[in-house]
């Protein structure tokens, strides 16, 4: 039980986050949170039930929370570490050294000077503005949006859209939130979901009223007055019946995060003839444990999409998840994962068919360099109930050098013997003649392999809003100068 | 009439492919101006003599040089060799999928000229380049070679000869597969490239397109090596009597004109 500060040897800053209003000096009533006088406790490392409880009382969340984040912390403290993955890298995760939550106001804030080289240079490169680099760095806590993101807001407050954080979402739709939550991922899922479970803070609620399709997407920076990109966030999406939402989180831009271990649980639920599309880009930088459960419901002719761009971290173990549980839903993953030095994109997907007349796709483009590692994890499981299923998986691997590595564990279960099941794999490495095509065109060898690669990862960024296309493209043309650290 | 200095000299080249030489000291000089046209059997050498320069890594000179506007190119990168204005229309090009055929003319259009070139005035060249080629609209947002026919595989070669304007075009069997009319097309295109400051290589098996495209000269290779030289009345008679007929106890003698 620690009681006592340690860490980074910096005083607490006293500035307010940039965008704070003048009444937030001084305390975290933006956040919701109770008087901090209230509280001689201070959160320092390691995690015990004391940190679990002071979580949720300067949360002030209702006595349901607390209990299940207190069941979590059990579970995650019983449960042992899998025995599959990168087992190596996993089991080096030092859990006392750790700090599961920190006020956002206590919050350090990263010198600028410490920010990596490597990671200023690709913000010079892809020409990110001033304000977004100290905000990507974590040298501010806020993104200056408020005002850009007003006039959204209010559109979305007049079609009766809930859009709030999830913390803000918990105390102000507390019925909601209690009648969806670990519906769809039971803390006792896996070991990180059940960390999750106990210490979870931030991340988005979204709830879509019944025939509401929300045209532009939704960004995770328009939640002002949060807590952004945060270790612990928990997702809730709910789309009532016959309503749209597309939600996107992550940018290209590299993200340096000083917290090593991120442990978010995304859960969606898509109710009969609902559309939810979820677009994930995540770069962070390479201290970065990135070991993430998502999954979604889909009912009746429901229908979700999950678009899943993994770029940085040391290791990211996530398999979008879709249970296909009313007749006609439709699921999609479409993930591309990109590796390389000291880095291993564990990724994958799974499909649950649990209803007849479901439909599936997962494709997996993954791409190893410069002793970089991918795997694809993939599963596809079809009950006996479930007739009529057609599911289609592609994988496909591309090595750029000899040191790089790709794997592929793909698993059917298919219980049900009138289902169409495709599954096609290949591996391959740039070809000699392909880049001596385009180097006659005058592409020296670096953009010939960057054109190579954008083109491989297509079918993804085509599915990309276009400043998110743009920016990723530029990205993989400096991975393949070589320039980003 | 004193020559302008030659686009290409190649002087006694011999190039080995994975230990096996395949051209074994062939001599060649073109100068601007000029159309020559290099016939030959199937495994003559006629692509490893492209190949070798556009610069293939695998296509090792073991003796003998290239000059490319004087300069000794038998050391730069293809991306270099393409910046001085050499180009090569390809028998086999490839596929790259997922690279639409716009962005990639863009990509290769700013390489070679070094500097970008702004949006409307790429529109307007590409335009009319894709109507003298017969070349619709829709061929800009498919991927490069990904499922093309041959025609349109070789179409789309052309159309980057046009766009790329090189000082030497090297085409490479350009007329394979194509029917009369895509030949009379592709061929008027490859007619536009030529002009007094520039110069073409036209790789062929048949004489067919020599109707059309008027070569200055025309070479025989045979074995590694150019085995004869003419002019358009050479590629007739090997029309005629067949390739046979070209053997090195047998040379044709070389007309007026040539290197």
């Amino acid at each position: 039980m620690s009681t006592e500060l340690a860490g980074p040897t910096k005083t607490p800053s006293t500035k307010p986050p940039v965008g704070a209003g003048v009444g937030d000096i001084g305390n975290d009533y933006k956040y919701g949170f109770h008087d901090k006088e209230d509280y001689i406790f201070k959160s320092g490392r390691g995690l015990t039930p004391e940190i679990v409880r002071y979580i949720s009382k300067i949360k002030n969340e209702p006595e349901w929370m607390l209990e299940f984040r207190l069941k979590a912390l059990d579970i995650f403290l019983k449960k042992p570490m899998p025995t599959w993955g990168n087992c190596k890298l996993l089991n080096d995760i030092d859990f006392q050294n750790i700090f599961y939550y920190i006020r956002p106001s206590e919050k350090q804030q990263t010198d600028w000077n410490e920010v990596p080289a490597g990671i200023k240079q690709t913000f010079d490169r892809l020409g990110i503005p001033e304000a977004e680099r100290k905000f990507l760095a974590g040298v501010t806590a806020q993104y200056e949006s408020e005002v850009v993101y007003h006039s959204i807001r209010e559109d979305l407050t007049k079609q009766g859209v809930i859009f709030l954080d999830m913390d803000s979402g918990l105390r102000e739709h507390e019925e909601i939130v209690r009648k969806h939550f670990a519906t769809v991922i039971p803390a006792a899922d896996n070991k990180f979901s059940a960390l999750n479970s106990a210490v979870w803070s931030g991340g988005s609620f979204i709830w879509v009223p019944p025939g509401v399709k929300i045209e532009i997407p939704l960004q995770a920076y328009f939640r002002i007055n949060a807590e952004n990109m945060g270790q612990f966030e928990r997702t809730l999406i709910i789309a009532e019946p016959g309503s749209f939402v597309h939600y996107i989180e992550g940018c290209t831009a590299p993200v340096y995060s000083s917290d090593s271990l991120h442990s978010a649980v995304v859960e969606l639920i898509a109710k009969p003839g609902a559309h939810i599309r979820y677009t994930t880009i995540q770069n962070w930088s390479k201290n970065v444990y990135n070991l993430v459960t998502k999954r979604a419901v889909a009912h009746e002719d429901a229908r979700v999409e999950w678009i899943d761009g993994n770029l940085g971290s040391k290791l990211t173990m996530k398999y979008p998840s879709i249970y296909l549980m009313g007749a006609r839903a439709h699921g999609e993953v479409l993930s591309v994962a990109f590796a390389s030095e000291d880095q291993h994109q564990d990724a994958g997907a799974k499909m649950v068919h649990a209803a007849p007349d479901t439909t599936s796709v997962i494709v997996s483009k993954s791409i190893s360099k410069n002793g970089g590692r991918t795997s694809y994890r993939g599963l596809v499981k079809v009950y006996p109930e479930a007739i009529n299923v057609k599911s289609s998986v592609r994988c496909d691997a591309l090595l750029l050098d000899e040191k790089s590595r790709s794997d592929t564990y793909p698993t059917m279960e298919i219980d049900q013997k009138e289902a169409t099941i495709e599954h096609e794999a290949t591996v391959s490495k740039v070809g000699e003649e392909q880049l001596f095509y385009l180097m006659s065109r005058g592409l020296t060898q670096n953009e010939a392999t960057a054109m190579i690669v954008n083109g491989f990862f297509e079918p993804f960024t085509k599915e990309l809003p276009l400043e998110y296309a743009v920016e990723l493209n530029r990205l993989i043309q400096l991975e393949m100068e070589g320039s980003v650290g | 009439m004193q020559a302008k200095a030659p686009i290409l000299k190649i002087e006694d080249l011999h190039v080995t492919v994975e230990d096996k030489e395949i051209l074994r000291g062939v001599n060649l000089t073109i100068n601007p101006g000029e159309v020559h046209a290099l016939m030959g059997r199937n495994g003559s050498g006629k692509s490893t003599l492209s190949y070798t320069l556009m610069g293939h890594p695998r296509y090792h000179i073991s003796k003998g040089r290239v000059l490319f506007k004087g300069q000794d190119i038998s050391t730069l990168r293809p991306d270099e060799r393409a910046k001085l204005g050499l180009a090569l229309a390809f028998q086999y090009p490839m596929a790259i999928p997922g690279v639409s055929v716009v962005n990639f003319l863009k990509a290769a259009l700013r390489a070679v000229r070094g500097k970008d070139i702004p949006i409307k005035e790429f529109r307007q060249e590409l335009k009319a380049r894709m109507s003298e080629l017969g070349v619709k609209d829709e061929f800009l947002s498919r991927y490069v070679n990904d499922g093309f026919s041959g025609g349109e595989k070789k179409r789309l070669e052309i159309l980057q000869m046009l766009l790329l304007n090189p000082t030497l075009a090297v085409l490479d069997e350009t007329d394979s597969g194509l029917d009369i009319d895509a030949l009379k097309t592709v061929a008027h295109g490859v007619n536009t490239l030529l002009k007094p400051d520039t110069a073409i290589l036209l790789i062929t098996h048949y004489q067919r397109i020599l109707d059309y495209v008027k070569p200055h000269f025309v070479h025989i290779l045979q074995d590694g090596s150019i085995v004869a030289s003419g002019d358009s009345e050479l590629a007739k008679e090997l029309e005629a009597k067949g390739y046979d007929t070209v053997t090195r106890d047998n040379i044709m003698p070389v007309s007026s004109g040539a290197v």
